[in-house]
């Protein structure tokens, strides 16, 4: 009985060891993140100090973005992006004759990791201008300080209306949420000939529910009746007696504004329930394709949604964004990509007509932005958001093919 | 009909929580403990199966051979972790089913990532009812039947056999059953293996009906799980069937019958109904009111 208790007793201790060196491991990979700026050259002591930048010194902008953590994946799509711009415009002469020395900090998702990495970007490293954040939260802590110092932001991703109401030099790249509904109720309209439609919403998430809402309030407006509004919460994978309802109502579309992992659910329990009519989401949508079945790449097909960009875009433009994306990092760049590829651009542009890396001078160049992007033809509107078309993809054959490109209103 | 469906509905979504509600009631019947890494047994099913099927294994073979490799997994679950604290107070217990329930889902993410994985479907093979405009799959009819006799078969077995009888001398007096001769730490591992390898059948049935599946998807249904074996009287095996069938029917039906943006109220439907019979009823629907022996 006690050799028994004492083996087990090693057992346990033996299993907290492996645990505690998991986390010791997780621990070891965060700091080593954060705390190198991920830059072609070494940040030196030179940089930190406090002299007037001379013509032949680097400008530095710097960036905010989720590299660890759970939002990872968007961050590092959106900062891939950022980075292949800079080292475009670094290899034709930089701005102005001088080359850009990006500084990019991890703040994994968290507001208030995000507001000490932005303290560290203009205290140590004497940013000129700010690329990010990703995320709307932190994106909106980080805008109010930047608004306070008038420091020029540019956000590639957040989508959140707060993020630009901070302040006049606050800028984003992407479309808001209300934009994806009320054009997606536009497309049905005019494009689909929809008169009844049903939606369906996770109801404890704001993404959704903006895009829902937004939709609904445009449907109306356009005279689509709304025959069934369902919703459901976080982490739901049942909606079976949503979707048997919405089938009993017979619409002739159905709204689903989420991401694509539970997109996928709604997609195939329809399907069971009986409801055959086209699915239509946003921009959570696009993702989609890594879910369907090995055995059946197609199930997603007939269905639509708004999206930044399209990769079966012919334009130039984005087709030579897509190579030398795939050239350096040997992957099909995500929409988060392309906004960030836009941003550092668009900055990069603003800070070049301005002549100069004075604040105020940048936020006026910034408003004056008309500019051709990979996520189309872009100017800014009295609150720093963009207005730009939005695309409507439609999946085809088990792949995505952009249908139409509708300019935003607001 | 269109009721009718949504019951339908509701009996399969219940027929999941029912089997994985088993399970919790068998453990908490014989060692007072309630296992919070149970619903965390059923994600590891899931991925065991769909991990043998993907490596080429045929359904009709990987699937057994999930069910007892999960059933393995929860008796070295019971020996490394329970088992030393079997004489320590409850609390103790329980905090290390949590614990466990940590560990078994972050190791699945890091195994596996946190993407969701797709299950693979049968429902194309298999025929659907069609009446007037509603369809009910057969995978529903299915779900309902494979719990309904599992219970079945389970309560045959606590009730018919050696084996089961030494079981319920154990849920009763733990000492006195093992004065009486009975290898109280086998029929504790034998309590696992059933209620886990009832996990996996639980995880395979969900697999099927949702084709979808992640480290954090045996998380809710074990919270509902366990309301379903409280509902019908923890440690009784007809009331977590029960509760199990109960808890799907009413969360079904109140979305079903809720106006427009309020569904999501659901839940909160289901946990006013426990409150209500916990209110009412202490032990349970088909709890006996028991005087603690002094």
């Amino acid at each position: 009985m006690k050799a028994k208790s004492k083996a087990s007793r090693w057992l346990a201790a033996l299993l907290t060891g492996v645990l505690m060196l998991g986390l010791l491991a997780a621990c070891q990979s965060t700091p080593a993140a954060t705390t190198a700026p991920t830059t072609k050259a070494a940040a030196t002591e030179a940089d930190k100090t406090d002299a007037p930048a001379s013509d032949d010194e680097p400008i530095v902008i710097g960036g905010l973005a989720p590299l660890t953590g759970g939002v990872s994946v968007y961050g590092i799509a959106s900062d891939n992006g950022t980075q292949l711009a800079i080292d475009e415009i670094n290899a034709a002469g930089g701005i102005n004759g001088r080359q850009i020395k990006y500084v990019v900090l991890d703040e994994q998702g968290d507001e208030e990791q995000a507001v000490t990495a932005y303290d560290r970007l203009v205290n140590e490293y004497n940013i000129v201008a700010l690329i990010g954040d990703v995320t709307s939260k932190p994106s909106i802590a980080v805008a109010q300080r930047a608004a306070r110092d008038g420091l020029p932001m540019i956000a590639p991703t957040a989508t959140a209306a707060d993020v630009t109401l901070q302040g006049k030099n606050v800028f984003r790249v992407c479309f808001l949420d209300p934009d994806q509904g009320r054009t997606m109720a536009d497309f049905a309209k005019n494009n689909l000939n929809v008169t009844k439609a049903a939606v369906i919403h996770n109801a404890s998430d704001d993404y959704s529910v903006g895009l829902a809402e937004a939709f609904i309030a445009q449907a109306k407006e356009l005279g689509i009746e709304i025959v069934s509004e369902q919703t459901y919460v976080q982490d739901d994978k049942d909606f079976r007696t949503q979707l048997t309802t919405i089938a009993a109502a017979g619409p002739d579309i159905l709204y689903a504004p989420d991401y694509y992992g539970t997109d996928i659910l709604i997609l195939n329990q329809a399907k069971d329930a009986g409801l055959n009519v086209p699915l239509l989401g946003g921009d959570g949508w696009d993702g989609i394709l890594t879910q369907t079945a090995e055995d059946n790449p197609k199930e997603a097909d007939g269905n639509y949604f708004t999206n930044h960009y399209a990769t079966s875009d012919e334009s130039p433009i984005v087709q030579d964004f897509l190579k030398a994306f795939e050239a350096k990092y040997n992957e099909v760049p995500i929409s988060f990509s392309a906004l960030g590829y836009d941003a550092a651009h668009i900055l990069a542009a603003a800070i070049e007509r301005a002549g100069s890396t004075d604040k105020d001078a940048i936020v006026a160049a910034l408003n004056q932005t008309d500019y051709e992007g990979v996520t189309g033809h872009i100017t800014f509107d009295e609150n720093g958001d963009p207005l730009k078309p939005i695309s409507i993809i439609e999946v085809v054959d088990g792949a995505y093919k952009l249908i139409t490109k509708i300019d935003i209103e607001r | 009909m269109l009721f009718f469906v949504q019951l339908i509905n509701g009996l399969q979504l219940g027929a999941i929580y029912a089997l994985v509600a088993l399970g919790y009631t068998m453990v908490y019947g014989i060692v007072k403990l309630i296992n919070f890494a149970h619903g965390d047994l059923m994600m590891v099913g899931a991925y065991l199966s769909l991990f043998l099927y993907s490596s080429g294994l045929p359904l009709y073979f990987a699937l057994p051979l999930a069910i007892v490799a999960t059933s393995l997994t929860g008796v070295l679950i019971e020996r490394v972790a329970y088992r030393p604290l079997r004489n320590a107070s409850r609390l103790s217990a329980l905090i290390t089913a949590i614990g466990i329930s940590l560990l078994l889902q972050n190791a699945f993410m890091i195994l596996f990532s946190s993407t969701p994985r797709r299950f693979p479907s049968v429902s194309e093979q298999l025929p659907v009812f069609v009446i007037g405009t509603n369809r009910i799959s057969f995978m529903a009819v299915l779900t309902v039947l494979f719990a309904v006799g599992l219970m079945l078969l389970l309560t045959a077995f606590v009730h018919g056999t050696r084996m089961g009888k030494a079981m319920r001398a154990v849920s009763e007096d733990m000492r006195a059953a093992q004065l009486m001769g009975i290898n109280v730490n086998r029929i504790i591992s034998l309590t696992f293996a059933i209620g886990s390898a009832l996990a996996a059948f639980a995880a395979i049935l969900y697999g099927f009906s949702f084709q979808q599946i992640d480290p954090y998807m045996g998380a809710m249904p074990g919270i509902k799980a366990f309301i379903a074996a409280v509902l019908g009287g923890i440690g009784i095996l007809p009331g977590a069937m029960l509760g199990g069938f109960l808890l799907g029917i009413i969360e079904s039906l109140t979305k079903a019958v809720m106006p427009a943006g309020y569904t999501q109220l659901a839940d909160a439907v289901v946990f006013l109904v426990l409150i209500l019979v916990l209110l009412f009823k202490p032990s349970g629907l088909l709890g006996q009111t028991t005087r603690e022996k002094v």
